[in-house]
């Protein structure tokens, strides 16, 4: 996985709740066996005018200049401003690919659904949560001034605007450790392998059934 | 001892260790697996020189890229053959059991896991997808993972987790006629909201939930997820007890008493304390219909499409406003006014055997109406098939003009040639109402197979409890 440290990036602001991964990925696209590649068809439907298929060059398409993704100001954005609960419905992993692959590499949202949240983190995208207040000022924010950029450090837990405000955020420690040194999560499991085979022997003896 | 919700009991049982700070290792005892999410895990696992850690765990079908009809000379997309015949090399390179698409035991993943008693009570589960919550009504804590996670729990027969926070929504009383479990989850969705249930482990309990079939119960839990639960439970009881016994997967002779017993202990205990508790009336329960683009826009079937000027604030006055312009519906509109195009009876929320009946008892006798250009009944598996065929379900709903398939995810998220054309209004027993789910500018409304198949007969949304 690819580290994750410290950031200054472009936000780019999509100002709509419960943006399911549906969106962020179409099905269609989701026949694919590969895990890279995805970032041309992220938010496929809102983002062309046209019917996205797999295998379509899509520097030829025609894109929809009324959706944010396609403004001139916002070209290059690394962090993708959100609303409430961002990245809901299908547990496809294909969303976080594709939005890292678009070259995201932080989101910002007062809530976020459980399963995207966890493998944004396997994908070196970091999902950070704040107030809805203050998502709403960076809204506000962003509107206002073009090219406006934050600086995210993971270390430090902070995000620091152009005014040279901080705005402090929450990140479980376990996935802090992992993001900032870029670690495989089977690797650090499979340490412990002694303590899973253990608990195997004690839980065969309880339920031997689950093992017949 | 300190009382207990199912969830706990769950949960305690699996932990491998847990670190101070709550980061723990669970055990898993079962994954499924299908084609979608499954190739970048098996690819992940080859590349590092792993080996599944527990072969005999993992149970894999092909389901949501397999035709509905025809299926003798394969699949034509050659992406999507491509991605079945990569499921079918890895499991026959790993050794993993699969029932693939031509074999009788195929179906929706969701479908086939409790059907051949590999989902059992008191069983961690998972599977890429989110659907997995299905499985809780075994009493069992399943949810969905990202590929990933297929990956570690292939490698390791773990998972990383922290414990959720315990929802209990609790239902009382009796349902009425033509209200179903399908009506339960959209009318809790639509209480708490899609997010309603983030962070949570949703267990669904009262006399209600008690009453129903496993049938109901998967098709509650199968939707926890859109209330933002990645798990949704029901306690074992008898119901549960009676589904699993002779099952292929299930405990055989010299287990089964030791396995009873344990199962009658997986309930909340009296006294436990949730973090959250829901209450319904279900005497208060209509048929529901969704009318916008998440499972929370959802009304009764005596209700009207919302005034975005009655949004309870500026975001959700923008959603409301999009989700109309998307639906191509006005606002005060009553739903049973609304005219469809389309009908959907399927997927892993209502395509078990309960759920044909009940579409066939509708239609029985009764024709789909003329502006309905396509009403398709896609049975779960191949069992519920053919059990539907046994008992001369098919022949009452081709009767009635419906299309009669194969098993598969099909419309439910249109990864097949099953979609929706742009502008098409469908009513659809799925799970998810989102902007071009089941086909680019396809129009969802979700409802129960009774409401579904009503809708086919009428044209438009009508009250099945009128029926």
């Amino acid at each position: 996985m690819r580290k994750f440290t410290l950031l200054d990036g472009l936000v780019v602001p999509l100002d709509r709740a419960n943006v399911d991964t549906d969106a962020i990925i179409p099905k269609q696209f989701l026949k694919s066996i590969k895990r890279s590649g995805f970032g041309p068809n992220a938010f496929d439907e809102w983002r062309y005018l046209d019917h996205g298929e797999p295998g379509m060059d899509c520097s030829q398409r025609p894109l929809n200049p009324d959706f944010v993704l396609n403004q001139p100001r916002y070209q290059g954005a690394q962090v993708l401003l959100a609303r409430e609960n961002f990245g809901c419905g299908s547990s496809r992993e294909h969303a976080p690919w594709a939005l890292e692959d678009y070259g995201f590499r932080v989101i910002i949202a007062p809530s976020y659904a459980d399963i995207f949240f966890n493998n944004s983190f396997k994908n070196g995208l970091l999902p950070i949560k704040l107030d809805a207040a203050i998502v709403d000022e960076l809204f506000k924010a962003v509107a206002a001034n073009e090219g406006y950029k934050l600086r995210v450090d993971l270390e430090r837990q902070v995000i620091a605007t152009p005014d040279g405000r901080e705005i402090a955020f929450e990140v479980d420690a376990f996935r802090k450790h992992c993001l900032l040194n870029g670690l495989d999560d089977i690797g650090l499991t499979l340490q412990q392998v002694d303590d899973i085979k253990a608990f195997e022997v004690k839980h065969r003896a309880a339920q031997p059934w689950l093992f017949a | 001892m300190n009382a207990k919700t199912l969830y706990d009991k769950l949960w305690d049982t699996h932990v491998v260790r847990q670190d101070a700070d709550g980061t723990a290792l669970i055990y898993i005892d079962r994954q499924l697996v299908h084609e979608v999410t499954s190739p970048q895990a098996f690819e992940g696992l080859k590349l590092a020189h792993r080996q599944p850690w527990r072969i005999a765990s993992m149970l894999a079908v092909p389901d949501h890229n397999v035709p509905t009809t025809n299926r003798s000379g394969g699949i034509a997309d050659p992406i999507a053959r491509l991605q079945v015949d990569t499921l079918d090399a890895n499991c026959a390179e790993f050794g993993i059991t699969e029932f693939k698409m031509n074999d009788i035991r195929q179906g929706v993943v969701h479908v086939m896991g409790p059907e051949q008693g590999a989902t059992l009570p008191g069983m961690t589960v998972v599977c890429g997808d989110s659907h997995t919550s299905t499985h809780g009504a075994f009493a069992a804590l399943a949810h969905g993972i990202g590929t990933s996670e297929v990956e570690h729990v292939m490698a390791t027969q773990c998972l990383v987790a922290k414990k959720s926070k315990a929802m209990q929504v609790k239902v009382e009383g009796a349902l009425s006629k033509g209200v179903t479990a399908k009506d339960i989850a959209l009318a809790v969705i639509g209480k708490i909201g899609t997010a309603g249930g983030t962070g949570y482990a949703i267990e669904f309990a009262g006399s209600a939930i008690r009453g129903l079939s496993m049938e109901g119960r998967m098709t509650l839990c199968n939707m926890a997820i859109e209330a933002g639960a990645r798990a949704g439970m029901v306690a074992a009881d008898d119901t549960t007890i009676n589904y699993v016994k002779g099952r292929p997967y299930a405990p055989k002779a010299e287990h089964w008493d030791a396995a009873v017993a344990y199962w009658r202990t997986l309930h909340s205990d009296e006294g436990a304390v949730f973090d959250a508790v829901v209450e319904l009336d279900a005497a208060a329960i209509r048929p529901q219909v969704t009318w916008g683009t998440s499972p929370e826009m959802v009304t009764d079937i005596n209700g009207r499409v919302p005034d975005p000027d009655s949004a309870p604030d500026a975001v959700k006055r923008g959603d409301w406003e999009r989700a109309l312009a998307y639906m191509g519906l006005t606002a005060n509109t009553p739903i049973n006014e609304i005219s469809i195009d389309k009908v959907f009876i399927g997927s892993c929320t209502n395509a078990r055997i309960e759920d044909m009946r009940a579409a066939a008892a509708v239609a029985k006798g009764r024709k789909v109406a003329a502006n309905v250009k396509l009403a398709m009944v896609v049975p779960g598996s191949g069992l519920v098939k053919a059990q539907a065929e046994a008992e001369g379900l098919d022949k009452i709903l081709i009767e009635a003009g419906f299309e009669w398939r194969e098993p598969g995810c099909s419309m439910c998220l249109a990864m097949n040639d099953d979609r929706l054309s742009p502008g098409e209004r469908c009513a659809s027993t799925s799970n998810r109402n989102f902007e071009g789910r089941q086909g680019q500018g396809g129009r969802t409304h979700l409802v129960s197979p009774e409401m579904a198949a009503a809708a086919a007969i009428a044209g438009h949304f009508v009250d099945v409890s009128q029926w």
